[in-house]
């Protein structure tokens, strides 16, 4: 059973990730990166990480795509021009990527041969655990993440703002 | 057998997402899908730590690091996406183009 989820959620990821690249208008590529975050999504709860799941599917697919979309529509944005590649991206691009890929694969295979991953095989990942370290050993980070977070809405809004007038 | 996945699966997984999120980032030419693809890679980094959270951990409650990286990551993620997207916010309003071959000015 596990296999076959995985199977089937790695397939959409992978399948949506490529519809995300070779999409022409932005607003299938954006919907097409939803996919591929849900999909992402069953896959952490397969690895017990259950806050990250909720997490994934709240901020990425819920805000930050919510975002993307609205920038889409803000702006516009058309279907992107087709412009001529040259000859040797062309034949020698999707061979380059599978044997580069092929050759990551060989090598995860032989290094972590033995870990077998099954549902309910990791179980620290809930929301008491996470809390637990992040408010213990890693409050500094977390602290520093809440004034990055506040560095980042400053510039946001000096940049949106600045020649409107 | 059919009730196990093997940890390097996920692993490659990872690593064709990453791969096709370099290809939509060196391929394309809208402004707002490279945005994308680097979300892309963020992603699969993402799936990543947490494979190898499961490898370290297991059952002894020990392998939460992956977990808390993944969890940073989604943070600066969001803010980046916040910055970025104001960024090309003003672009656009300055230039009226979402297309990278356009906006050369730092060149040269």
């Amino acid at each position: 059973m596990d296999v076959i989820l995985f199977f089937v959620f790695a397939i959409i990821a992978v399948v949506c990730a490529i519809n995300v690249v070779v999409q022409t208008h932005p607003i299938s590529s954006a919907i097409s990166l939803v996919g591929v975050m849900g999909s992402l999504a069953v896959l952490y709860l397969l690895l017990g990480a259950e806050f990250l799941a909720a997490a994934q599917v709240i901020v990425y697919a819920g805000a930050i795509m919510v975002l993307f979309v609205f920038v889409i529509m803000l702006l516009n944005a058309g279907t992107e021009k087709k412009e001529g590649k040259s000859l040797v991206v062309q034949l020698l691009g999707v061979p380059l990527l599978v044997a580069f890929l092929g050759i990551v694969a060989f090598f995860v295979q032989r290094v972590f041969p033995t870990t077998m991953v099954h549902f309910g095989g990791f179980t620290g990942g809930g929301v008491h655990e996470i809390g637990m370290a992040l408010f213990g050993p890693y409050l500094l980070p977390f602290e520093v993440t809440s004034i990055l977070i506040l560095i980042a809405i400053l510039g946001a809004i000096v940049l949106a703002r600045k020649e409107m007038d | 057998m059919l009730a196990e996945v093997p940890m390097s699966y996920f692993l490659t997984l990872s690593a064709i997402l990453f791969a096709l999120g370099v290809a939509g980032f060196l391929f394309r030419r809208s402004v707002i899908t490279v945005f994308m693809s680097i979300e892309l890679m963020l992603n699969a980094v993402n799936l990543s730590f947490v494979t190898f959270s499961y490898h370290h951990g297991g059952a002894t409650h020990q392998g939460i690091e992956g977990h808390l990286f993944a969890f940073f990551v989604m943070v600066v993620a969001a803010a980046e996406a916040a910055v970025g997207l104001a960024i090309i916010l003003t672009i656009f309003k300055n230039r009226q183009t979402l297309n990278i071959d356009d906006i050369e000015s730092m060149k040269n």
